[in-house]
């Protein structure tokens, strides 16, 4: 048993917030959303390596697994990063598992390069990622399709939380074996996401508690406040854990029924802890967390909108229950 | 990151499985309360196997496990339905004497309190002094070689089995800050001058009293630590206990309880999703444990005021799980009267020992900086 992230880990998380620090605060993201995306983000993914980090060795990649691209979904939840890295990964872990020869050989390796971004589409609605990748993946009758984004009808979107999305009018299926374990792949990275988005809330919020003052104190002086301070706290702790149960799962390839059960224990955490998290968040900042000056206001956004990604809570309740 | 126990972690929770599965007798199983001489047959059962104190040093009789090894072994006998080892002697005070006492005190005591021959109980609250311990007011008074002792102490949990008590006192009444007044000292019950009045709670049950001292007169060499440095022997023994304190093992027991008696219960999805909602803190509670488990083992520090979390959740936990017993059991069942009563008895958890209130508080000045 050991909870450390190794040193590659470590490092690779280490870069990558160094440069979201640098390159992608709320200043420059703002920036960022008019396009919905940044080539020079991606291209600096893609040197970093991480758009090659979950990706077999055969076609360039690092093949890391859920717990190496924890810390980076941490990172990418705590600056609420817009570029479409989590709709690559799983399209091309969709391809990895799934596609033909002639499929992997010309997509992964340029996925690994950072010359393609894709998009995973389970249905016509709300793909994410769509308007801004290359090639859309699905399956249709069992069979994995990969087709030029152009060739498609999109009518583009942005979601509650500023990722551009795209209905698309094609049938796509929602459910298969290959899909379904990719999507529970997707459920963990997005409880990682998630608790980077809480870490922020938790954060800016403890410092608004000690410099906004009323009455001639702190606000964080009252202990109505400090209660509820704790009680997010302690509900980041608790969705932490199982953000580390669900994708330390996904990687030990234990039975398929652990596994899920596993992800849906997370996503039910999460969403709990998510709403509370997000909810007290703006109360506690007052008027001004209702402010889209502030970002905290933007994690809200987030953080409602990954309660729900890739099935609520009462969806995960039932299955946790079937299993 | 593996979050999986080694194959020498599994190996030592099988150990420890089957043998409780072998030692630990079905009379005992399960019991909200047991009588005196049953906690100490349990007692002496672990002692003669070596496995009542973990965490004393070896030359004391522990067993040189690490701090995970001790977390298996006490889920092992939660889930196992054992009864608790009581904590006021092998836990607490023998903490406190290792720590702070004289080898006399050392000698004098630990092994009566290994073997299971002095029961003990912890004198802390008064009726005025809850949560705000350090305003307590039982002086005792120096006199020749003794403390003269005068006052009461409330919600003593099991003073009417004690044969010792170890006690909050206030030697110096003087001091601007009172923290620096109080003494610890250890205290025979037989001495003349203690009444011990039961107080019975909500539940029709009979664990705590109430304890009068009346000109007790105690030895000087019954104090631990220096004469007004009591409070730094308290706030030691709270850092010291708040590991382990979510009882997760005797969770996952009820939980598995519950699953088993409500099998049609679990078609009720209004009720099957509140269970599962719990289940899911549960798992969490153990993964937040076993993280801190993790960064002591690693830092080798002890834990930090954040693991109060285990105590809020933990005991939250135990509290919703009795709802969920009540909401499953018709009232008018013959068996409806032990869930009710565990569902008023465990009301406590939340309030003994430092009240979640006071845990948050905790928290919020250690660990946020509030």
């Amino acid at each position: 048993m050991n909870f450390d992230y190794n040193e590659e880990q470590q490092l690779l998380a280490d870069s990558v917030r160094r440069f979201l620090q640098k390159d992608y605060d709320f200043e420059k993201r703002k920036a960022i959303l008019e396009k919905g995306w940044s080539e020079q983000v991606w291209a600096t993914f893609a040197e970093l390596g991480l758009t090659g980090l979950p990706l077999s060795p055969d076609y360039g990649g690092f093949g890391g697994g859920a717990v190496d691209l924890m810390s980076v979904m941490e990172a990418f939840g705590e600056a609420l990063v817009v570029e479409p890295y989590l709709p690559t990964v799983l399209a091309a872990a969709a391809i990895a598992k799934a596609g033909s020869p002639e499929q992997k050989q010309s997509i992964l390796p340029a996925v690994v390069q950072g010359k393609m971004r894709l998009a995973l589409a389970t249905g016509p609605r709300g793909v994410i990622g769509a308007p801004v990748a290359d090639t859309i993946v699905f399956f249709r009758e069992g069979k994995l399709q990969a087709v030029e984004r152009s060739s498609l009808e999109l009518k583009p979107h942005r979601t509650l939380d500023d990722l551009a999305a795209a209905d698309i009018a094609f049938q796509a299926e929602d459910s298969n074996p290959a899909l379904d374990e990719v999507l529970d792949f997707g459920a963990a990275l997005s409880c990682a996401e998630a608790v980077g988005a809480m870490k922020f809330a938790c954060d800016t919020t403890l410092e608004y508690l000690k410099t906004r003052r009323q009455f001639g104190v702190p606000i964080g002086a009252f202990q109505a406040l400090q209660h509820r301070m704790v009680d997010m706290f302690i509900a980041y702790e608790q969705a932490k854990s199982m953000a580390c149960l669900a994708c330390s799962k996904i990687d030990s390839h234990e039975n398929a029924a652990d596994r899920a059960r596993a992800v849906s224990a997370g996503k039910i955490k999460i969403a709990d802890s998510a709403r509370l998290i997000s909810q007290e968040s703006v109360q506690l900042h007052g008027g001004m967390g209702m402010s889209e000056e502030l970002k905290v206001s933007h994690t809200f956004r987030r953080l409602t909108v990954l309660a729900r990604r890739f099935g609520d809570a009462d969806r995960h309740l039932a299955r946790f229950a079937s299993l | 990151m593996d979050l999986n126990y080694s194959t020498e972690e599994l190996a030592f929770r099988d150990e420890v499985r089957a043998w409780l599965g072998a030692n630990l007798p079905a009379e005992l199983k399960d019991k909200a309360y047991l009588p005196k001489e049953e906690l100490l047959r349990w007692h002496r059962i672990l002692a003669r196997k070596g496995w009542v104190a973990p965490a004393w040093p070896k030359e004391w009789g522990g067993t040189g496990w690490n701090v995970v090894q001790r977390y298996i072994f006490e889920e092992e006998l939660g889930y196992a339905g054992a009864p608790p080892i009581i904590p006021f002697g092998v836990t607490m005070c023998a903490a406190v004497l290792l720590a702070f006492g004289t080898e006399a005190q050392k000698k004098r005591f630990l092994p009566r309190i290994y073997n299971g021959d002095d029961f003990w109980c912890q004198g802390y609250s008064e009726p005025g002094s809850g949560s705000d311990l350090a305003s307590l007011k039982t002086k005792a008074e120096k006199k020749d070689n003794h403390y003269i002792v005068n006052g009461q102490k409330i919600w003593t949990t099991l003073a009417h089995y004690a044969d010792w008590i170890f006690c909050l006192v206030r030697t110096d009444p003087t001091v601007e800050k009172r923290q620096e007044g109080i003494s610890f000292l250890l205290i025979d019950m037989k001495s003349p001058g203690i009444t011990v009045r039961p107080l019975i709670l909500m539940d029709g049950a009979h664990s705590v009293n109430e304890v009068f001292f009346d000109d007790v007169r105690v030895p000087v060499e019954n104090r631990v630590h220096h004469e007004n440095a009591g409070w730094t022997v308290a706030k030691y023994l709270l850092g010291h206990e708040r590991m382990n304190t979510g009882r997760i093992g005797e969770s996952k027991r009820e939980l598995q309880k519950l699953k088993d008696s409500n099998k049609e219960k679990l078609g009720d999805v209004r009720w099957r999703d509140r269970l599962t909602r719990v289940e899911v803190e549960l798992m969490a509670l153990e993964i937040t444990n076993l993280r801190f488990l993790d960064r002591m083992r690693r830092t080798g520090q002890p834990p930090g005021a954040d693991v109060s979390m285990l105590k809020i959740k933990g005991t939250e936990i135990q509290q919703a799980l009795t709802e969920l017993a009540m909401q499953a059991a018709d009232p008018a069942a013959p068996g409806t009267q032990k869930i009710e009563r565990r569902y008023l008895d465990m009301r406590k958890t939340t309030i003994y020992a430092g009240s979640n209130e006071i845990q948050r508080n905790i928290i919020a000045k250690m660990t946020l900086g509030l």
